[in-house]
């Protein structure tokens, strides 16, 4: 089982879950997050000031995956989160030891 | 007793009322930063109510009173505690009960202008103190000499609905405030950008009705000089926003909307010292020049003048007030659409010199009170308060508490 964790743009959130869900995907987190990459924050205008605003929104998501699902699941976020320019995110892929549904108590693949 | 004038200015007071409370605050409430949302509300608040207060005890009498030998300078205090005022005394044809409560808004609303100087950093108690003690050595003053029979209003400065007594004086001191007191910690490249300029459209739509009050509540009466400021007011209102937007768009590539109400504010500013006296197409003129003008003053101040003006009161009010009171000696005459027979190079004397008079009594009198009133009350609060924003630090409450 894989753990993977995507930065993305927040408006691309709806899109991404589409994708992942028709994958068989059965649920992720989504959590809205600031912070900063190669894009180093960007330059808002108020009355003609510029405000350097050095942490940019975005929204991680995390999802735990069977192994065999895992290049499928990262190839449809490539997909649906790319919009070509600077600041369209990360993925991070991490081995995910146990998975517990504590409702049922099921364990691994199964509680996924 | 005229029951039509006093219906009138009895709805005009209200809607004056609502430009301060909730107007003006959430206005510059969506302007401060997240964690100083209820500081700012707070201050306008309590101004509101000490305005009030020292308007009742001797504001009043001091700037509509009889002066007596002193007339030229200031009122009496025959009024003070508004004493021998009765539900039949009248002003004009109005019942003086509704214009001391419609002079009291003004009161409440240009000492509550300053709060935008000063936002982020400055000591509550300190609010207080020169609030109250700037509405009676600055705006009771002037009121006094532009509408309470003193010098101003004899040589016939035209002020009709308070471009130096109220724009003016709040915006001169604001700037003096700001100076004294020194900008925002991190001014001017790491401040983080308005929490909700959501809130402040809201506010600004509040003031943008409520200054109908303003400016046709100041004909005293249900009349076409009112409908004609009404009319004038709103035209000027719009084209400021559009000519501020349409500067935005093609310097920065977007239309914003922070900058198309702050165009809206600067429109109104600009034509209230004007508003009774010239007719729509200068309004127009008005609109396009408050605009524009009030636009650069804001970059002059903030990146030229390095002063923290936080929300721009003084290139807002006091230069749209200035500009508005100058402008009013040309489009006040029949020959370009206005009310009022004068002689344009007179009239544009008297109007430079009023305002020059005005300016300089505000920022020195501004001066002398924040020497005083920071050795007593203190003027910034501590850095690690500044950080930690004045809701907690100085209210002990928190704007969303989610």
């Amino acid at each position: 089982m894989k753990f993977v964790i995507a930065i993305i743009k927040p408006f691309k959130l709806d899109e991404v879950r589409d994708a992942l869900t028709s994958l068989g995907v059965q649920g992720l987190t989504a959590t809205e997050v600031k912070g900063f990459g190669r894009q180093k924050g960007q330059t808002e205008i108020y009355r003609g000031a510029e405000y350097e605003v050095s942490f940019v929104p975005k929204v991680k998501i995390e999802i735990a995956v069977a192994d065999e699902l895992l290049e499928r699941v990262l190839e449809a976020i490539e997909e649906k989160a790319k919009t070509g320019k600077i600041g369209d995110g990360k993925i991070f892929v991490l081995d995910l030891e146990q998975v517990v549904r504590i409702r049922t108590g099921e364990k691994g693949n199964q509680a996924l | 007793m005229n029951g039509g004038n006093a219906a009138w200015l009895l709805t005009a007071t209200a809607l004056v009322l609502f430009m301060t409370m909730p107007g003006l605050a959430l206005f510059y409430g969506g302007l401060v930063r997240v964690k100083n949302v209820l500081s700012v509300l707070m201050q306008c608040l309590a101004i509101a109510c000490v305005a009030s207060l020292l308007w009742v005890i001797v504001g009043y009498s001091l700037a509509f009173g009889d002066g007596g030998g002193a007339q030229g300078w200031i009122g009496g205090l025959d009024k003070a505690f508004l004493a021998g005022i009765t539900a039949d005394s009248l002003t004009g044809d109005v019942p003086e009960t509704v214009f001391v409560m419609f002079q009291m808004t003004f009161a409440i609303i240009t000492p509550a202008l300053i709060v935008g100087a000063y936002v982020e950093r400055i000591r509550f108690q300190h609010v207080l103190l020169f609030s109250a003690l700037w509405l009676l050595l600055v705006y009771v003053p002037v009121a006094h000499w532009v509408w309470g029979g003193g010098f101003l209003m004899s040589w016939g400065v035209f002020d009709f609905a308070g471009g130096l007594v109220v724009h003016a004086t709040a915006g001169v001191s604001a700037l003096v405030m700001a100076k004294m007191l020194g900008a925002r910690r991190g001014f001017p490249r790491e401040l983080t950008p308005p929490h909700n300029p959501g809130l402040t459209m809201i506010g600004a739509g509040m003031l943008w009705v409520g200054w109908y009050g303003f400016n046709a509540g100041s004909a005293l009466a249900a009349n076409g000089s009112a409908g004609m400021a009404m009319l004038v007011t709103h035209t000027s209102a719009v084209v400021a926003a559009l000519t501020w937007m349409a500067i935005e768009w093609l310097k920065f590539g977007k239309p914003s909307l922070v900058g198309a109400v702050t165009g809206l504010v600067a429109g109104l500013a600009t034509v209230t010292p004007a508003s009774g006296f010239i007719g729509p197409v200068g309004g127009l003129v008005f609109g396009v020049a408050g605009g524009a003008v009030c636009y650069f003053a804001v970059g002059l101040v903030k990146a030229r003048l390095k002063i923290d003006d936080s929300l721009d009161v003084f290139a807002v009010h006091g230069v749209g007030g200035v500009l508005g009171v100058v402008l009013t000696a040309f489009f006040a005459v029949p020959a370009l659409g206005g009310l009022k027979d004068v002689a344009i190079g007179e009239q544009l004397l008297l109007q430079v010199l009023g305002a020059a008079i005005v300016v300089a009594w505000s920022a020195g009198a501004s001066i002398v009170l924040i020497v005083i009133t920071r050795s007593v009350a203190g003027l910034r609060v501590e850095p690690d308060a500044e950080t930690e924003g004045l809701d907690l630090t100085a209210h002990g409450e928190r704007s969303y508490n989610p």
